[in-house]
């Protein structure tokens, strides 16, 4: 009897050890885990979803070919992300639209305050209007199926480089220097993207939650 | 040591994510951080920011849809046949 169980793909040396072999559900597992998200990032390089969707179809043909090469020194995980950010840079420069997205903060909001200055006094600068206290709500309502798709749609409609920072680090649970190295970013504008992606959120959540 | 201007709540919001990152330099966590022990509206605040990160850490994300997996298990069946085929990939690694 072959063991019919669900592999437990979460060891990376499991997983890598089933993919050099062929196993299917290892590379199904992993494309379930990382290939929408990795569409999302290369979307941020190149000009539309197909081109993106094409520069991750060549990461993974250059991941499998590289299997065998892949030493271990990084997690699979970032190895996958840098040939990812690699091709779909080289992609977006043959194209001549390559724009860091560095620069790209420029045309940011980065200056506005992230809260409206009336919530402050302007003689001292102190709160105005106090934040409500949120764990003094029921956390059945904080941890709501609407409460969650309050954020979700918030996300959706952040700018692009702000919504896949958010999603990198409080979704994904990627670090900060993860996030740089894949999205080619500073650290402090990953800070900046940060800020104001949560900020953004923290206002639709407080607006959602405001008592009658 | 009292030559430091305290932190005013206005100014405490824009420093939360360095705050949070652990990427503020001491002078500015302390007067942070004693800003804060006195000041309810901005323990709300940081107490709301903590709630964004827990909350959204609960969202889902979309997994890849079917015709992009059928896809790439050919492109996983090809390379299983034939691992050596096509022009090789340049070594990222």
């Amino acid at each position: 009897m072959s063991d019919e169980a669900v592999q437990d793909f979460s060891d990376e040396q499991t997983l890598i050890r089933h993919l050099r072999v062929g196993d299917e559900t290892a590379f199904t597992a992993l494309v379930t885990e990382y290939h929408a998200m990795m569409v999302r990032i290369a979307r941020l390089y190149v000009a539309d979803e197909r081109v993106a969707e094409e520069v991750v179809q060549e990461t993974w043909v250059a991941v499998l070919k590289g299997l065998d090469r892949f030493e271990g020194r990084s997690s699979l995980k970032t190895w996958i992300f840098t040939i990812l950010a690699n091709r779909a840079r080289t992609r977006a420069r043959r194209e001549g639209r390559y724009v860091s997205l560095d620069d790209l903060m420029n045309g940011d909001d980065a200056a506005e305050p992230t809260i409206a200055p009336d919530r402050f006094s302007p003689t001292d600068g102190d709160w105005h209007q106090e934040p409500d206290d949120w764990s003094a709500l029921p956390e059945d309502r904080m941890l709501s199926k609407e409460t969650l798709a309050v954020i979700q749609r918030t996300i959706e409609t952040l700018p692009p480089n702000q919504r896949e920072v958010i999603r990198l680090r409080d979704l994904e649970g990627w670090s900060a220097e993860e996030v740089c190295n894949v999205l080619n970013i500073s650290d402090t504008n990953q800070r900046v993207l940060l800020h104001r992606a949560r900020a953004k959120v923290r206002r639709a959540l407080e607006v959602y939650l405001q008592p009658e | 040591m009292n030559d430091i201007h305290p932190l005013t709540c206005q100014e405490l919001v824009e420093l939360i994510t360095d705050y949070l990152e652990d990427t503020l330099p001491l002078t500015d966590r302390e007067r942070f951080e004693m800003h804060l022990a006195e000041c309810t509206g901005c323990q709300r605040y940081l107490d709301q920011m903590r709630w964004v990160q827990r909350l959204t850490g609960q969202l889902t994300e979309a997994t890849a849809p079917p015709e992009a997996t059928d896809k790439l298990l050919d492109v996983f069946r090809n390379w299983k046949e034939n691992p050596d085929s096509d022009d090789p990939t340049t070594d990222e690694d």
